[in-house]
């Protein structure tokens, strides 16, 4: 079947332009219905208890008091949900052990961080599912909590999971039981003989504080448990078929018996693909009858859901004097949380993923310890490596007197390089971005005053693609019902409706995008690793391509004459003798055999990787540490763009929380493991106040292997702004920063360091 | 910037009273099941505060009656009494700036200010600051700017715009900056706002 690609030129009608979203209205006004916007008849209120303790046995659970007060109607605790045996779930982006994920939305036997869901209580308003949860008593028998990620790998540590194996590279010291659930090794030829050819070695260690992702709409989910035995769940998720079939395989439903509605999303950015309440609400909604919606707090957020991993990385570089590098070395351990998460895996990958390393190493760990179970952030991995490896590479540059983009211009990963995890690139655009950064005004631009520096950094994400499907009516007045299964987090209606619309040579204002529940559209798979625009815009294309190939068919019927003889372009349908435009076929169709529905599933292959390049420009207050950004700009290579103002905001909103987790944001625990910071107010997010204008620069390297030449967009850019920051506070005041986040304090006591060292 | 809320109570103990037997506050979600309604009610305990008051709050132009305890505030009763959902529950804690709403013009943290407080003031959530079908000029311009992206937010930023504007129509691109600092936008679409700003205060417009 011919793609857009061989049937225009390259000039797009819709394509690269900037439609204002269908979805728009809804949103300023406050009509958008997000999940706590959901009301049912007889709605009851869920809450749920948490451990206290961050590492504690459970010896017992009595809820006779809570179930006893007036106004309750259900509570429940892990004996209400029948234990599951280890076994691997596919999540689209990951994937789940079922036995941990129905430990992790409640406790059975051990409580592993504070936070842990216990038990769970619905009743006639908040306030008295609140007072019930006091009611329940719960018997701990507290244990030594471990929270940071040697410790954990440590023999004498706390051990979480008792009977924890280690999956992956064999580990030949380790004897008994662990908290290594995970050990990689990736190889590239041989490290020892590049490292004795280096002229330059500089080996350096990084610790990173975990982060959250921070999304502002907390989790809430609402469970009606029919008679029947169908349940349906309202949910804010990033994916709907993920959701149904995690909440199925744990409550042991067939997945025809779960219909999960997508609702209004208020961000997600990786943490709301596993589900924590979903279960909790529909066994709340058997056991009482009733609708029951369950709405997390704030505090829950941050100590219940997936932050990012906190980690120790070491990387050793090795160059030739030339500036070539010749090998390199990583050694990295990444917190797993309570139960084994894998985001070890793409932080080994991406660790030296912007360099053409003849010679390399890569060895992690996913450490299991008391903290939440982490989940996926925004090119999960990729920002703890990226703040590590890249340092290195300035200070490699510096040392060798190299200018730092030309630097990373001699060794940079491009079609044909091999990363040391094996693939090698396809066409991808790095060298693109280092050109277009250099030659941007922002890096020769003069930075004078005091206490001021220039920064660079590159950051890589891998992309994914996975399954999407729509369908998408034609209309008797010529515009499309585009029906689809993605969570629009962020524009995707319209960034998938373009396409479609480009297809049939219409507007995008004539598609109508509708994002559906479970039943009404194929299996989709979530809304993360930067796939949305371009898999289930590719799905648009081809069900726009079967409209097509339809509609030609009715027009050859109309016209008397073969199908053969009808050609189709933009927008147009013609034989020798006659003309119609989509509008107007449109129009006939139901004279003519009736309505015309497109349809397409696929399973993406051809993703396209993205790199970027950022400059930072900030000033250091000496007295107090604090850092204050003055100019940032952001080159990536984005693919074809779709919509310029969604991938710039995608790149805008990357650098916001890149900037966050540099300076800022931070898990604060005690000596017993409890995160002293669960707010908002000392858990700080950036603010306007606190974000410079930052400037998006696109590079379009189109994807040869999407129809319009897609890539993710999304991910990447969260992924220099630490390493790039770092460079210029170095710039600024000669001290190298090897520690995440770069906070006030941080800075201000390397300061007093510095200075009393010398 | 938000005001500081008025926080007297003007309720007597004689009205915390009155309604303390009338547990039908409980679950009033939406008007339409009244036997859901009842039954819960029914079973609501004995409240460990004051019981519900019948109170009338006038909300986006219209007088909306409920009968609600008097520890719920002015968000929970909007969003699980009222049926009003503009403003959206984040942190709970004022810290956050999603719930904010006009009370007389002053932009207020919904989640920091009693539903009982609230009597008698004129309320107005994003949803309120349209003319009919048309949008607010700010919300038209947020639109426009797609200052947006998962939207969230939105109302609270529009409504914190909205109020430092009707204060002071002449404010500055640094008025606007300060109105929202009290607001987080996760998605970090604060470059579309700056485009917003400088539309409203003429500079770049």
């Amino acid at each position: 079947m011919a793609t857009a690609n061989e049937t225009k030129t390259s000039s797009y009608r819709v394509i690269g332009t900037r439609p204002i979203r269908h979805d728009g209205v809804d949103k300023v006004t406050g009509r958008a219905v997000y999940g706590n916007d959901v009301q049912l008849p007889g709605l009851l209120y869920g809450r749920v208890l948490r451990s206290p303790h961050a590492h504690a046995r459970i010896r017992s659970i009595d809820t006779t008091k809570a179930e006893k007060l007036p106004g309750v109607f259900a509570v429940i605790s892990s004996a209400d949900i029948d234990p599951h045996e280890s076994k691997m779930a596919e999540l689209g982006e990951g994937s789940v052990n079922l036995q941990y994920l129905c430990e992790n939305v409640l406790a059975r036997k051990k409580v592993l961080y504070k936070g842990h869901a216990v038990a769970a209580v619905a009743a006639v308003n908040a306030h008295v599912a609140e007072e019930a949860l006091k009611l329940i008593e719960v018997d701990y028998d507290p244990l030594h909590a471990v929270t940071w990620v040697l410790d954990a790998m440590k023999d004498d540590a706390p051990i979480l999971i008792d009977d924890l194996k280690t999956e992956g590279a064999p580990l030949p010291h380790s004897k008994g039981p662990t908290n290594i659930a995970q050990h990689i090794v990736f190889s590239k030829g041989d490290i020892e003989k590049g490292f004795a050819e280096a002229d330059v070695i500089i080996e350096r260690e990084f610790k990173s504080a975990t982060v959250h992702q921070g999304y502002i709409e907390p989790h809430v989910a609402t469970a009606l448990w029919s008679p029947d035995g169908h349940l349906s769940i309202w949910a804010s998720t990033q994916g709907s078929f993920t959701c149904r079939q995690q909440t199925a395989e744990l409550l042991a439903l067939p997945v025809s018996k779960v219909t999960v509605t997508p609702c209004e999303i208020g961000g997600g950015f990786g943490g709301k693909i596993r589900v924590y309440i979903e279960p909790i609400a529909a066994l709340l909604s058997k056991k009482s009858g009733r609708p029951v919606k369950v709405l997390m707090n704030r505090a829950d957020v941050f100590e219940s859901t997936g932050p990012t991993p906190g980690s120790f990385i070491r990387v050793k570089l090795g160059a030739k004097r030339d500036g070539r590098l010749v090998a390199g070395d990583a050694w990295m351990a990444y917190d797993a949380g309570a139960y084994p998460a894998g985001i070890i895996g793409p932080g080994c990958v991406c660790v030296f993923s912007c360099y053409d390393l003849p010679n390399a190493r890569v060895e992690g760990f996913d450490v299991v310890l008391n903290k939440p179970q982490t989940a996926a952030y925004r090119a999960p991995g990729s920002t703890n490596a990226a703040f590590a490896c890249e340092t290195v590479i300035e200070e490699l540059a510096e040392k060798l007197g190299i200018d730092p983009i030309e630097f990373r211009l001699k060794n940079a990963a491009k079609e044909g390089t091999r990363r040391p995890d094996g693939p090698a690139y396809p066409v991808i655009g790095l060298v693109e971005t280092l050109k277009t950064a250099k030659a941007h005004p922002h890096y020769s631009a003069t930075l004078e005053g005091p206490n001021r520096g220039r920064g660079v950094g590159c950051g890589f994400w891998m992309n994914a693609g996975l399954k999407s499907s729509v369908t998408a009516h034609v209309n008797g007045d010529g515009t499309v019902t585009l029906v689809e299964g993605s969570t629009d987090i962020g524009g995707t209606r319209t960034s998938i409706a373009m396409q479609l619309a480009e297809t049939l040579g219409i507007t995008a204002e004539e598609v109508v995008p509708r994002v559906v529940d479970t039943d009404s559209v194929g299996y989709t798979d979530v809304t993360g690793g930067s796939r949305t625009t371009f898999a289930t815009g590719w799905a648009a294309h081809d069900a726009a391509i079967d409209i097509v190939k339809q509609m030609s068919a009715r027009a050859a019927e109309f016209w008397k004459c073969s199908p053969d003889e009808v050609t189709f372009d933009r927008g147009l349908f013609s034989s020798k003798s006659h003309a119609l435009t989509f509008k107007e076929l449109a129009g006939k169709i139901q004279e003519t055999g009736g309505t015309i529905t497109g349809r397409a599933s696929v399973e993406a292959k051809g993703v396209g990787a993205t790199f970027g390049t950022h400059i930072v420009d900030v000033e250091v207050d000496p007295e107090t540490g604090k850092v204050k950004i003055l100019r940032y700009t952001a080159v990536q290579d984005c693919g074809r763009v779709i919509h310029p103002s969604y991938a710039e905001g995608q790149i805008q909103g990357g650098v916001v929380q890149g900037i966050g987790w540099a300076l800022n944001e931070e898990y604060v625990y005690d000596a017993d493991g409890r995160m002293r910071n669960a707010s908002m107010l000392d858990y700080r997010m950036p603010t306007a106040v606190d974000v410079p204008t930052i400037e998006p620069v696109m590079v379009e390297v189109p994807n040869p292997r999407h129809p319009y030449g897609v890539r993710g967009v999304g991910e990447v850019p969260i992924c220099p702004p630490p390493a790039a920051i770092g460079a210029a506070i170095y710039n600024a005041i000669g001290i190298r920063m090897y520690e995440l986040p770069m906070s006030p304090p941080k800075v201000c006591q390397a300061i007093i360091n510095e200075a009393s060292a010398k | 910037m938000v005001e500081p809320i008025d926080t007297t109570m003007r309720l007597g103990r004689r009205s915390f009273l009155k309604g303390s037997g009338v547990a039908a506050a409980a679950a009033t979600v939406a008007g339409t099941m009244a036997e859901e309604v009842a039954h819960g009610a029914d079973a609501a305990p004995p409240s460990s505060g004051p019981g519900a008051v019948e109170i009338t709050l006038s909300v986006d132009g219209k007088e909306l009656k409920s009968s609600i305890e008097p520890r719920v505030t002015l968000l929970d009763a909007l969003r699980d009494y009222l049926n009003v959902t503009a403003a959206k529950r984040v942190c709970d804690r004022g810290t956050c700036g999603a719930c904010t709403v006009l009370i007389d013009g002053k932009s207020i943290y919904a989640c920091s200010m009693l539903a009982i407080e609230a009597q008698g003031k004129k309320i107005t959530t994003a949803r309120g600051l349209m003319k009919g079908d048309e949008l607010h000029p700010i919300q038209q311009i947020f639109w426009e700017k797609d200052a947006s992206q998962c939207g969230f937010c939105t109302p609270g930023f529009v409504t914190a715009c909205a109020a430092v504007l009707a204060k002071n129509p002449k404010a500055t691109f640094e008025d606007m900056k300060r109105a929202v600092d009290g607001n987080i936008c996760r998605c970090g679409t604060y470059e579309q706002m700056f485009q917003v700003f400088e539309q409203l205060t003429g500079k770049g417009a």
